[in-house]
Parts: structure tokens; C-alpha cells; sequence
């Protein structure tokens, strides 16, 4: 694979490939040298036009433990600020003989737009309300491996997923929400109709506005981050009442079955969408999913840089 | 999409003719006995021993070694710990080899101070063995390494030897050699 660019290019198969993957590279991180020289020689930049600490971080921490080497491209010291343009940014950079880009960008589509004025792979950190693909990737891979279930078209099949929160505004929910459907899981989204896209009537999910009426039936409880520059938009009357009808409280906490997984993209809204502390349940996987990102990462990394023949070692 | 991108000696699309048994089941079984016995004799019983086989073809040989190794010595020794190794990620040929997922690295023990006996199926080009002594450096730092091998072919591109071998077998670099416990085979590739 040459780009990772969203979870419909990279289709089932690839996704079930990066799962596989993702089980090995879990097992170099239990190694007491938890590095290996797989990615020598590699470079990736990290080019992030939007706030992120731990996608970020995450990615560099991944690419560092397959030895390859990493750059940060930090858009508020850079010459983007004396009015350089994308294209001359990416070609710059490129010339510099870099092998992978890891993007992240409030524009959708960007990626797709980078990959034609550079011959290095493109890597979607987030596009914005388009796509987060390795989010949904190790969010795929933290429940599977949660279940102890095997990489395969079907494993997450029989799953009940909820996901709360902003839908509209969330690439997370998009990629999720493909993934999610592609391993064979039912979705159900709940959501005020004003933080539902308009598309969703065309989407492989169920839809309800009560959080009440659906949580006692989830296998997986996934809690979005509720933006608070959403209430400028006035799609939402005030963060409080968002919170009485769609945060968890100790209330919705005890309606979940016992073993209902819950996740959170981070990071959190604690008193917003997270009324109770998450470390009190059992079952929750937040900082599951925060270590899952590095294995999931390093796979995404491989499968681009070091599996094919037309990735590995292309340099501009 | 895939891994290997059909540059992988073993792709399907290779169709195998001409295969010829070179071992059967009872060589295989004596083969395994006699290098058990070399390894206890070369290193003057088995006092800080570990075999590590390595993933993936080298893993059932090095579980047979140490069950025959644990029978000739009998009840009084202490059991022989017993490795796994991967070595996809450590290897110079990245780019053509696909990584298998359910092939993991598994050392009971510090390394330190042990003596290892690295067990793969066949000894070729010598890269795998070379991969293996750069990720077993990451598990400590042993007093020796030793290698056993059921088959070396020949054609090495690396200054590697091994110190126990089943059965020198020359071949063609258009053959494939395939060790399995109840048998060793020897093919040509139709389309090398």
C-alpha cells in the first residue's frame, strides 16, 4: 500500500491486514528492547496544520521504534507564516528526501491533493470532518484484541456499537463507522438531530436521540468529545442540558451491562460528554486505546513504508 | 497491496515439478536424535543451554530437540528452556518477505551468560541467522551462539556456518527445499 489516505481506499481486506499487523508489532512493544531496525534509513515527517498532542506523538513514537527517522514540521515557526504556499511546502520538504508524510489538516481532501505534488506515501492524520483512519483502526483493533477475537472480515461481528456524541463534526465517527460495518458490527449513533451530517439517512446505521433508550443494549459505549465552540453554532441549547441527555453519569454508568467496553477518543470533556470518572468502570479501555495507537501506527507504517516494493526506500 | 508483491521465491503462482524425497520420516528422527547427542557432547552436558527456534519453519525442530534432548538426559536435569524467535522485522530483504502475524518472539529468560543454540529447517544465504543474532541481542548478551540446522544448501552470502546439520544437501538456487517432520523434499521451480 502506498497511501493511507481513508478507511474506504484501504477496504476490508487492507484493514484486516493492518490488524494482523498491528498483533505483531503489540507483541515487539512486551519486548524488553521494544525496537526493531524494520524502518532504517525511512524518514517521516509529521506535518500538522491543526493542535494535536497525542496522534501526534503517537505516530513519531511508532515510527521511532521501527527505526526510522522522524521530523516535526511545525506550521506556527515555519514559512507557511510568510505566506509559502501548500504546494511549495510539501515540494520543499519532499526535496529533502523524505519517505513518508503524516498529515493532519482542517481541509478535507488534502491528503489526496498532497499525494499528487509529492512522490512520497501520505498518511491521513485527519482531514477535517472527512477522515481519521489510523483512529478507527485502533479502535477496531483495541476491542478485537479486548474480545481476544483473531484479524478477519467478521471480528467484530454480533457487536452492538454506540457512538454519542457530535457525529457531525467528527471524522472519527466517519472512519469509525466504516470500519466498525466493514468487520461486520452494528452502529448505533445517538445524537441530537442538529449534530447529525445530513447524509446519515444513506449510512449503514442506526439512529436515535435518546442515550436512554438505547445504552442497556451496547456491547461498546463510544463517547465522542463534545466541541464547545459548537454552542457559537447554536446547534446545541446549552452544554448543560447536552450533558443531562447524552453525557454518562453515575445514572447511565449502572445501566450499561456489566461487560459493555467503553471508549473515548480523547481527549475528554470531563463535566461535558465524562460526568463520572472512567477509571471507576471495569471495562474501560481509554488508555487501552492510547497504547493500541502506537502498535496500530507502527503496522500502518510498515504496510507503507516497508512492505511493498514501490514503497520501500522511495525517495524523492 | 500485498505484502510480498511476488518477488517471494515461494509465491503460489510457482508451480513445483520434478519433487524429489531426499529424507523420510525415520531420517528426519535420526537426524534430530544425533544432533540432540552433539549438542550435549559439545557442550559438555547442557549447563546453561537454550534453544531458540526460529519462526517459523525452525520452531517444531527446535520443540523436537529439546523433547529428545530432555529423554536422553532423563528426569535428573533440569528442563532445557525453550525459545522463539521472529526475525521479519530484523532483516536486510524487508521489502520481500511478509511479515506473519501469529509468528511472535517469545524468551523465557535473560540471555546472559547462556549458551544458544539458534534452530532453523534450512540454512540457505545465511541472512535469517544473521537477522536472528541482531534480535537476540536485545534479549541479553550469551556466553555463545551455536546453530542447528536439518538442511544447509548451500549458497551462502554471508560469512555464517553451522555447528549442527542434519544433511548437506547441494542444490540449484531454482530449487525449493521443503522440511517437514515426516520428510524432507527437494523441487524445481517451473518459472525461477
Amino acid at each position: 500500500m502506498k497511501h493511507l489516505r481513508s478507511i474506504p481506499e484501504l477496504g476490508v481486506d487492507g484493514i484486516v491486514r493492518i490488524l494482523g499487523l498491528a498483533t505483531h508489532m503489540a507483541e515487539v512493544n512486551r519486548r524488553p528492547v521494544p525496537k526493531v531496525p524494520a524502518l532504517n534509513g525511512r524518514t517521516v515527517v509529521s506535518l500538522f496544520f491543526e493542535d494535536s498532542t497525542r496522534t501526534r506523538i503517537s505516530f513519531e513514537t511508532a515510527a521511532k521504534r521501527l527505526s526510522a527517522d522522524t521530523m516535526t514540521f511545525s506550521v506556527s515557526t515555519s514559512s507557511v507564516n510568510k505566506g509559502e504556499s501548500l504546494k511549495d511546502t510539501i515540494e520543499t520538504v519532499s526535496a529533502m528526501g523524505v519517505t513518508a508524510f503524516v498529515v493532519r489538516h482542517k481541509t478535507s481532501g488534502i491528503p489526496w491533493q498532497l499525494s499528487d505534488w509529492t512522490d512520497a506515501s501520505i498518511i491521513n492524520a485527519g482531514d477535517g470532518w472527512h477522515q481519521h483512519p489510523t483512529q478507527a483502526l485502533l479502535d477496531s483493533f483495541t476491542i478485537m484484541s479486548t474480545l481476544e477475537r483473531t484479524p478477519r472480515v467478521d471480528c467484530l461481528s454480533g457487536l452492538t456499537i454506540g457512538i454519542v456524541g457530535d457525529i457531525r463534526h467528527s471524522r472519527v465517527a466517519r472512519s469509525d463507522i466504516q470500519a466498525f460495518t466493514a468487520l461486520g458490527a452494528k452502529v448505533v449513533l445517538v445524537a441530537p438531530r442538529t449534530l447529525l451530517p445530513p447524509a446519515v439517512e444513506g449510512w449503514p446505521v442506526e439512529v436515535s436521540s435518546s442515550l436512554d433508550d438505547v445504552i442497556s443494549e451496547l456491547d461498546v459505549l463510544y463517547m465522542l468529545r463534545m466541541q464547545r465552540e459548537r454552542m457559537n453554532e447554536a446547534l446545541v441549547p446549552n452544554l448543560g442540558e447536552y450533558s443531562a441527555r447524552y453525557g454518562l453519569d453515575d445514572r447511565r454508568a449502572k445501566m450499561l451491562s456489566h461487560d459493555a467496553l467503553l471508549m473515548h477518543p480523547g481527549p475528554m470533556n470531563r463535566g461535558v460528554e465524562m460526568l463520572i470518572d472512567p477509571a471507576s468502570l471495569p471495562n474501560n479501555l481509554i488508555m487501552q486505546q492510547v497504547a493500541n495507537g502506537v502498535s496500530v501506527r507502527m503496522a500502518v507504517l510498515f504496510d507503507v513504508l516497508g512492505g511493498s516494493e514501490t514503497g520501500a526506500g522511495v525517495v524523492s | 497491496m500485498t505484502l510480498s508483491s511476488g518477488s517471494h521465491p515461494d509465491t503460489s503462482q510457482t508451480a513445483t515439478s520434478n519433487l524429489v524425497q531426499v529424507l523420510g520420516l525415520a531420517d528426519v528422527n535420526r537426524a534430530i536424535t544425533r544432533i540432540a547427542h552433539e549438542i550435549i557432547e559439545r557442550n559438555r552436558g547442557l549447563e546453561g543451554i537454550i534453544i531458540v527456534g526460529l519462526q517459523r519453519g525452525g520452531v517444531w525442530l527446535a520443540e523436537r530437540l529439546v523433547a529428545t534432548i530432555n529423554q536422553i538426559e532423563g528426569e535428573t536435569s533440569r528442563p532445557i528452556p525453550l525459545g522463539r524467535l521472529d526475525v521479519s522485522l530484523f532483516r536486510d530483504d524487508i521489502n520481500l518477505r511478509p511479515v506473519t502475524p501469529v509468528a511472535v518472539t517469545e524468551i523465557p529468560t535473560d540471555l546472559t551468560g547462556s549458551k544458544v543454540v539458534l534452530v532453523d529447517d534450512v540454512l540457505f544465504t545465511g541472512r535469517t541467522v544473521r537477522a536472528a543474532l541482531d534480535a537476540l541481542n536485545q534479549y541479553g548478551r550469551p556466553s555463545s551462539v551455536q546453530l542447528a540446522v536439518m538442511i544447509d544448501r548451500g549458497h551462502r552470502e554471508l560469512p555464517i556456518r553451522p555447528d549442527y546439520v542434519g544433511k548437506n544437501l547441494p542444490t540449484g538456487r531454482d530449487e525449493d527445499v521443503q522440511v517437514q517432520p515426516d520428510g524432507v523434499t527437494l523441487s524445481k521451480r517451473a518459472n525461477p
